[in-house]
């Protein structure tokens, strides 16, 4: 899966225009809705990206997925709540055969739809399969304008195959959503991608620097670019921003580690978001699984209304008072809500800490240290862990630990 | 700049892979897009409903008129939602 909806290129606001009449609806709802649900459909995978975020343990889920009926019944409940944008992501959601039937469901009950791929097993029937059966919108996943970095940082050889599906997906009247996760392997290459995707016809291309969670965390060092890349990359994109009009739509994903106050994390807390994972597992984020004594609850023995809004773990982190110093009497506390949980938790041991991301956290040095150990020859030049069953069974058995040592939890 | 004023003779309509519609769970109208969805508070969504690809910018201020007529000065309102929404391209000429 791609890292897209991390939390900041999440639009959702609301317009308070004309008062054309006065029936004063919803000023006032500040009550939370899921608006958004992603429905994580499996973690199987033919790609074995290096920035990954799925968990490193995702081989324990891979037997257990939910059935076709359980994912159609979660989209009823979670659409009763007040969900309207749908992701179907993964890992590869094409893996699964019964992609059309949750797309066919999906427009039934009125959701916006978009599948999260990363083009593998799309095909002309398949893709006419989910024109006719609703779906609102493809959002594919590019690597570089480079046959070499791609086949490189996804380990696979699977350039030419992402260019065709590209020319299918608009092919087929869907607007083109290009998701472009950066790193150092790419950075240097910013604007020769957004020529590609203005090339191809993108309506939206998402630059996603590489936030480290999951594989793209144990692979940190290797991935990580320099600050001078990461202001060049901005200068660049602002640029063909400015050139190119509003033809396309540019979200630009800053890299947390290289900014002095952390992001507000999936907008909030159980505010927005809501994820179903492969095994049906319901959470607010899609690492909250690495916070220590939590209990997430499962789409196959809590019903989703209570799980939104009555669980004890959706409740954990809503709003601020489960805050410490120094973000409990932080006069921006509001802007990021103590930024996020999990990179708090994976990083400093406590999950209520402040986002270490954050230079008014007691915990900064680490991010600095990350940022000097991404400079270390010797330490960069460790390999890549590339996301593949292999390497997850590894981690599970409690290899490959001086990757994963540094941290408070499994990534 | 031009090309941004909204004339009484234009038409207006919904962009390509945008979607306006009634949430029940929200008590009102929104427009959905790619990665992104906007909810829209009472008149603004009275607006929007009405763009028809037919209706021009004249016969909704018309129509909204009519149909409130003790909302004081809203063109003025109206005039403001669509250059909003045409900046943020919901909408285009027809």
């Amino acid at each position: 899966m791609t890292q897209a909806s991390l939390g900041e290129s999440v639009v959702q606001k609301t317009i308070h225009a004309t008062q054309t009449q006065n029936n004063g609806v919803a000023a006032s709802v500040t009550q939370t809705q899921p608006l958004w649900l992603l429905a994580e459909v499996t973690y199987r995978c033919p790609l074995h990206c290096a920035f990954c975020y799925n968990p490193t343990d995702y081989d324990k889920h891979t037997q257990n997925e939910l059935t076709t009926e359980q994912w159609i019944q979660a989209l009823r409940d979670a659409r009763k709540l007040g969900a309207i944008q749908l992701g179907i992501s993964g890992g590869e959601p094409l893996l699964r055969d019964d992609i059309e039937d949750i797309v066919v469901e999906a427009k039934k009950l009125g959701y916006y739809s978009n599948l999260i791929t990363s083009g593998v097993g799309l095909t002309e029937k398949r893709i006419q399969a989910f024109k006719d059966g609703g779906l609102d919108h493809i959002q594919l996943s590019m690597h570089d304008i480079t046959e070499e970095i791609n086949n490189f940082i996804t380990n696979t050889k699977t350039f030419e195959l992402k260019k065709k599906v590209a020319a299918m997906i608009k092919g087929h009247g869907y607007p083109m959503v290009l998701n472009v996760v950066i790193h150092r392997y790419n950075i240097g290459h910013m604007k020769e991608i957004l020529e590609m995707a203005d090339a191809l016809g993108a309506e939206y291309i998402e630059l996603a620097n590489t936030q480290y969670y999951g594989w793209s965390l144990v692979n940190r060092s290797q991935l990580m670019p320099t600050k001078e890349q990461v202001d060049e990359a901005e200068r660049i994109t602002n640029e063909f921003r400015e050139k190119s009009g509003s033809k396309m739509k540019i979200f630009f994903v800053v890299p947390d580690y290289f900014s002095d106050r952390p992001k507000k994390c999936m907008n909030g807390w159980g505010e927005v978001f809501m994820i179903v994972t492969a095994n049906g597992d319901v959470l607010p984020c899609h690492s909250a699984r690495v916070l220590p004594n939590m209990q997430f609850p499962n789409v196959k023995d809590t019903d989703l209304g209570w799980s939104w809004k009555d669980s004890p773990a959706f409740n954990k982190y809503r709003g601020d008072s489960w805050m410490k110093e120094p973000c409990r009497t932080c006069s921006e506390k509001e802007n990021d809500l103590g930024g996020c949980r999990c990179q708090s938790f994976l990083l400093t041991g406590d999950a209520e800490a402040a986002d270490p991301v954050c230079s008014k956290s007691p915990h900064h040095h680490l991010i600095e240290q990350a940022i000097l150990d991404s400079r270390n020859p010797t330490i960069a030049a460790q390999p890549i862990v590339f996301r593949n069953d292999k390497n997850s069974k590894k981690i599970i058995a409690g290899e490959l630990k001086d990757r994963v040592d540094e941290f408070h939890a499994l990534p | 700049m031009m090309d941004n004023q909204i004339q009484n003779a234009d038409i207006y309509t919904l962009s390509p892979h945008h979607r306006f519609q009634w949430e029940e769970a929200q008590s009102s109208y929104v427009i959905l897009f790619p990665e992104g969805m906007v909810k829209l508070h009472g008149g603004a969504g009275e607006v929007i409903k009405r763009l028809d690809g037919k209706a021009t910018v004249g016969d909704v201020v018309a129509d909204l008129k009519a149909t409130f007529p003790d909302a004081e000065n809203i063109e003025k309102d109206i005039i403001g939602m669509y250059e909003l929404a045409l900046s943020k391209t919901w909408i285009r000429k027809v």
